[in-house]
C-alpha cells in the first residue's frame, strides 16, 4: 500500500512584498512532481545540490504546504492544517547538520525531547529513549553532552529522536554531507538497520551515489522535475543521462558502462565492487 | 576561554548530586540569606563550617573549587582593601590619611569570607546539579508565577538552548578568528579602537551563523511536534524524597543556630 | 629547493594535565615547491593541528617549520607575513566571508597585506577568475550566493593574497558530483598555472588520487606515509588498518590482480582501467 503519494506537486516561494511583479519571475521550485512510496521501502532521491530534493523533504512532513497538487501521507491530506502535527508523529525529518537539531545538552534528554512534546506518559518517554537509543546504538552514552560527541554519533541522536516518536517514516535530507568517511558509515549502517529490523519507511535524501546503490528504488530529480526513477540498477544504467543532470554515478558502474562502450563483452553494469569483479574475471581469464 | 571552572557539572554520585535540584536550590538561597546574616564571629565560624562540609560532601575535587576561586579573589582583595579603609572609630594604625579600625578589619573579614562562602556553596549547586537539572528545577520552582502571566516554560526552554549553543558558539568562534588570522587579520596589537575593529570580521559571521542555526533549529524542533510547554510531559519527574527532608532540616537547624548566636551574642559587624 | 621543511614537529594540547593530548608526534618532512601533495587521515588524525602549524595559527610545543628555508618563529612577531606566504582556506569557508560585496571580502587578505588599491584589484579579479566566479557578483552581498558560489568567493580570499603555499582543508565538503569536480579541477589548474605547492586535505581518496602527486597520511598524530600517491595507495592493507580506504576503482584493480590478471598496480581513475584493460583484452586477442 502507498504510504505516501505525491500527485503533481508544484511549489513556488512568493514574496509577499511585491507579489505582483515578481510572480512572472518565481521560478517553481518544484514543478509536477509526483512519485509514491510504500510501506517499508527504502527510497533514495537523488539530485544535485539545488534540484528542489530539499523541498520535497520538507513537504512530506507538512513543514511545507504544496502550492499545486495534492500530497497524502497514510491517506492524509497535508494541506488539513489540524493534522500537521499527526503527519509529523508519522514522518519524522533529519535535517543535515546534526548540531543545529538538538534541542538538550544531555543525548537522553534530547531524545526524550519529541515525545515530550506529544504529552506522552513518563514512564513510556523512559522506555521509548531508551529503545531509540539502542536501536542507533548509542545507549552508551545517554548521558553525555552532544558537543562531546562525532559527527555521526551526533546524527545518529538526532535519528533516536525521531525514532522515539515512532514514526512509519524517517525522511532524512543529506544526513551524512558534514560527516566524515565513518561517521557516513555508522549512519548508513544504522539507517538500513531501521528499515530491515524495524520496518520503517526510509526517504533518503543524498547527492552520493553509493548511498543509493542499496535502495528498494532510487528516485532522480532535477530542476524541480522527477527526471527518472526506478530500481538503483536500472536508474544507475542510465550512465549519460545522470552525468548530463550533474550526477555522478559509482567508479565499477562508470567502469563498465565504459568497457561496455568500447566493446568489452558486459551485458549490465554492475553497482557493486565484488559484483563487477565477478564480471570482470569472466571476461578476462 | 574553555578553562572556566565556575558553573561547570562534574558528575558523580555523591549524595549532593542526588538531591532534587529544586531542594538545592532552596537551599542556596537559604545559605545565601544566612550568609548577610552573620554578625559575630560565632555565627560566621558555624556558616564556613557548615560550607566546608558541604564543600566535602559534594566529592568535586578541590582543585576545581580553588579554579573557582581563583578568578575571584581580585575581586574578593579589592572589596576587603576599601572595608578595611573605610571603617570608623578608634584608629589600630595610622599612616598618613591611611586610618585602619577595628571595625575597618572586622568588615574586611566578614566580607572576604562572606564572598568567599557564596562562591563555594554556589559553585556545589553547579558542580553537582547538571545544568539541565538545573533548568527544569528553576521551571518548577517558578511555575507559581505563571498566574502572573509569566511565560515560565519559554525562560526555561530559552535557558536549555541557551545552555545547549553556548559550546558551540565558542568553538565556532575559535574556528572563525583562526580563519581571518588565516587573512592576515591582526587581532594582537594595535589601539583600543583597531582591536574592536579587528572583531568585526569575526562578529558578523558569527552572527550570521548563529541566526542560521537559530532557524534550522526552530524547523527541527518542528519537525519534533514543540507546540510549547501545552500539554508537554517530562520524561524525568522531581520527586523529593527522605534525603531531601532531611537536607532541608539541617539547613533550618543552622539558621536556627545562627539566628541564636546573633541575638545572645554580641555584633561584630551591622 | 624545499617549500615547507618539517623537523621533529610535536604539538601537545593542555600539557601536564589530566587532559594532555598529542596531537602531533613528531613530524618531519619535506615538500618541494610545485608539488601537489594530499594529506588523508580519519578525524582526529592530526591533519587540522599540523597545517595550522604550518602557517603559524598553532605555536608547536616544539619542532621547527621552515617556509622558504626560514624559521617561521624565528621572530613571532613577524608571524604574520607567514600567513600571507601559507595561505590556509579552513573547512567550510564560506563561514568567514563577513563583507558587504564579495569583492571587498576577497581583497580583505590583500589589504591586510598593505597592498595597493590597484595591486588588490588586480589580485581580486585574477583569484576569482581562478575559482571560476562571474565577476557580476563581486558586487553582490557574499550572503546572496548560492552555497557554491560562497565556497569559491571564500577560497578566492585566500587565493588573493598570491600565497606560495596553498593548503585546503576539505574544499568539496558537501558539494554535489559536479560541483567538487569542478571545483578540484579548478585548484589543480591553479596549481598548475602558479606552480605552487597545494596541499590538499581530504576525506574523499578518489579525490586525492585524481589531483595530487604526492599523499602524506596521519594517524594518531604521527606521520605514517609519505610517497608518491600511486605508491601510497598500493598499500591498500595498511591503510585499511588506519580506518582510511583506496578508491574502489583501485581496490576492483587490486582484487583482479590477486586473483591472476595481468594489470598494473599503480591504477587511480577510471579512465586509466578502462584503458589498461581495453588493452589487456587487445593483447590477448579477446578484443
Amino acid at each position: 500500500m502507498d504510504f505516501i503519494t505525491a500527485q503533481n506537486l508544484v511549489f513556488r516561494y512568493i514574496d509577499e512584498d511585491d507579489q505582483q511583479e515578481n510572480i512572472a519571475n518565481t521560478r517553481n521550485v518544484l514543478d509536477d512532481v509526483s512519485f509514491t512510496v510504500e510501506k517499508g521501502e527504502f527510497v533514495a532521491l537523488l539530485g544535485h545540490n539545488g534540484c528542489g530534493k530539499s523541498t520535497v523533504a520538507k513537504h512530506l512532513n507538512a513543514m511545507l504546504l504544496p502550492s499545486g497538487g495534492k500530497l497524502y501521507v497514510d491517506s492524509i491530506d497535508t494541506t488539513d492544517e489540524s493534522e500537521d502535527f499527526a503527519i509529523r508523529r508519522k514522518v519524522g525529518l533529519v535535517l543535515q547538520n546534526p548540531d543545529n537539531q538538538l534541542v538538550a545538552s544531555v543525548v537522553e534528554e534530547d531524545v526524550a525531547f519529541g515525545p515530550e512534546n506529544l504529552g506522552v506518559e513518563p514512564k513510556e518517554i523512559r522506555r521509548r529513549v531508551d529503545s531509540a537509543l539502542r536501536a542507533v546504538d548509542m545507549y552508551d552514552y545517554r548521558n553525555q553532552p552532544p558537543h562531546k560527541l562525532s559527527g555521526g554519533q551526533k546524527q545518529r541522536v538526532a535519528i533516536a529522536g525521531i525514532i522515539a516518536m515512532e514514526p512509519d517514516c524517517i525522511v532524512l535530507d543529506e544526513p551524512t554531507a558534514m560527516l566524515d568517511p565513518k561517521g557516513r558509515e555508522e549512519v548508513m549502517s544504522t539507517i538500513k538497520r531501521l528499515n530491515k529490523e524495524r520496518g520503517i519507511t526510509i526517504v533518503l535524501i543524498t547527492h552520493y551515489m553509493d548511498e543509493a546503490v542499496d535502495a528498494d528504488r532510487v528516485i532522480v530529480m532535477d530542476e524541480g522535475k522527477v527526471l527518472t526513477s526506478g530500481t538503483p540498477q536500472e536508474v544507475f544504467s542510465q550512465v549519460e543521462l545522470l552525468k548530463r543532470h550533474r550526477l555522478d554515478v559509482p567508479q565499477v558502474t562508470e567502469l563498465c558502462y565504459k568497457l561496455k562502450a568500447r566493446g568489452v563483452n558486459i551485458d549490465t553494469l554492475s553497482l557493486h565492487s565484488d559484483e563487477c569483479i565477478k564480471k570482470l574475471l569472466e571476461v578476462l581469464l | 576561554m574553555r578553562d572556566i571552572a565556575f558553573g561547570q557539572y562534574y558528575p558523580s554520585n555523591s549524595i549532593l548530586h542526588r538531591l532534587d535540584p529544586r531542594s538545592k536550590i532552596l537551599l542556596l538561597v537559604a545559605f545565601i540569606v544566612l550568609v548577610f546574616c552573620t554578625v559575630n564571629y560565632v555565627s560566621l565560624a558555624l556558616v564556613v563550617f557548615s560550607v566546608f562540609a558541604v564543600v566535602l560532601l559534594s566529592k568535586v575535587p578541590l582543585r576545581l573549587y580553588f579554579k573557582s576561586l581563583k578568578m575571584i579573589v581580585v575581586i574578593v582583595l579589592i572589596t576587603s582593601a576599601l572595608n578595611l579603609f573605610y571603617g570608623t572609630g578608634e584608629p589600630v594604625f595610622e599612616w598618613g590619611i591611611i586610618k585602619i579600625t577595628l571595625a575597618g578589619i572586622n568588615n574586611a573579614i566578614f566580607i572576604a569570607v562572606r564572598i568567599l562562602s557564596l562562591i563555594l556553596i554556589s559553585s556545589t549547586l553547579t558542580f553537582t546539579t547538571s545544568p539541565n537539572d538545573l533548568t527544569d528545577a528553576l521551571e518548577r520552582l517558578m511555575k507559581p508565577l505563571s498566574i502572573f502571566k509569566v511565560k515560565v516554560h519559554e525562560i526555561a526552554m530559552m535557558m536549555t538552548i541557551a545552555l545547549r549553543f553556548v559550546p558551540l558558539l565558542l568553538e565556532e568562534t575559535d574556528k572563525i578568528m583562526a580563519a581571518q588570522k588565516a587573512r592576515g587579520a591582526d587581532m594582537e596589537s594595535g589601539s583600543l579602537v583597531q582591536r574592536i575593529k579587528a572583531l568585526i570580521p569575526v562578529l558578523i559571521p558569527l552572527f550570521v551563523s548563529a541566526f542560521r542555526r537559530a532557524y534550522e533549529l526552530a524547523v527541527a524542533m518542528e519537525c519534533r511536534c514543540y507546540q510549547g510547554g501545552e500539554g508537554r510531559t517530562r520524561m524525568k519527574i522531581l520527586k523529593m524524597k527522605a534525603k531531601d527532608y532531611v537536607s532541608i532540616f539541617v539547613v533550618i537547624i543552622l539558621i536556627v543556630g545562627v539566628v541564636l548566636c546573633n541575638v545572645y551574642l554580641p555584633q561584630t559587624v551591622r | 629547493m624545499s617549500a615547507i621543511k618539517v623537523e621533529n614537529l610535536c604539538c601537545t594540547y593542555s600539557p601536564k594535565t589530566p587532559f594532555e593530548r598529542h596531537a602531533v608526534k613528531n613530524v618531519s618532512f619535506e615538500i618541494k615547491k610545485g608539488d601537489f601533495v594530499g594529506l588523508i587521515g580519519h578525524t582526529g588524525s592530526g591533519k587540522s593541528t599540523l597545517v595550522q602549524m604550518l602557517n603559524g595559527l598553532i605555536k608547536p610545543t616544539s619542532g621547527d617549520v621552515y617556509i622558504d628555508d626560514v624559521n617561521l618563529w624565528e621572530n613571532p612577531k613577524e608571524i604574520r607575513e607567514f600567513r600571507f606566504k601559507v595561505g590556509l582556506v579552513f573547512q567550510y569557508p564560506e563561514y568567514q566571508l563577513f563583507e558587504e560585496t564579495v569583492y571587498k571580502d576577497i581583497a580583505f587578505g590583500p589589504s591586510n597585506m598593505g597592498l595597493s588599491e590597484e595591486e588588490i584589484r588586480e589580485r581580486v579579479f585574477r583569484a576569482a577568475k581562478f575559482v571560476g566566479l562571474d565577476y557580476k557578483l563581486l558586487n553582490k552581498s557574499p550572503f546572496d550566493l548560492s552555497g557554491g558560489e560562497k565556497r569559491r568567493a571564500a577560497i578566492a580570499g585566500v587565493i588573493a593574497m598570491d600565497p606560495q603555499v596553498l593548503i585546503l582543508d576539505e574544499p568539496t565538503a558537501g558539494l554535489d558530483p559536479v560541483g567538487r569536480n569542478v571545483l578540484l579541477s579548478q585548484i589543480s589548474q591553479y596549481q598548475k598555472s602558479r606552480n605552487n605547492t597545494v596541499i590538499l586535505v581530504s576525506h574523499s581518496m578518489e579525490d586525492v588520487a585524481r589531483v595530487t602527486n604526492k599523499v602524506m597520511v596521519m594517524n594518531k598524530g604521527e606521520l605514517k606515509m609519505f610517497d608518491d600517491t600511486k605508491k601510497v595507495f598500493s598499500n591498500a592493507r595498511e591503510l585499511t588498518q588506519m580506518g582510511l580506504r583506496v578508491p574502489q576503482i583501485t581496490k576492483v584493480v587490486e582484487s583482479l590482480r590477486s586473483r591472476g590478471v595481468n594489470l598494473p598496480d599503480d591504477i587511480l581513475t577510471v579512465d586509466r582501467a578502462v584503458y589498461e584493460i581495453t588493452e589487456l583484452l587487445k593483447k590477448e586477442g579477446k578484443l
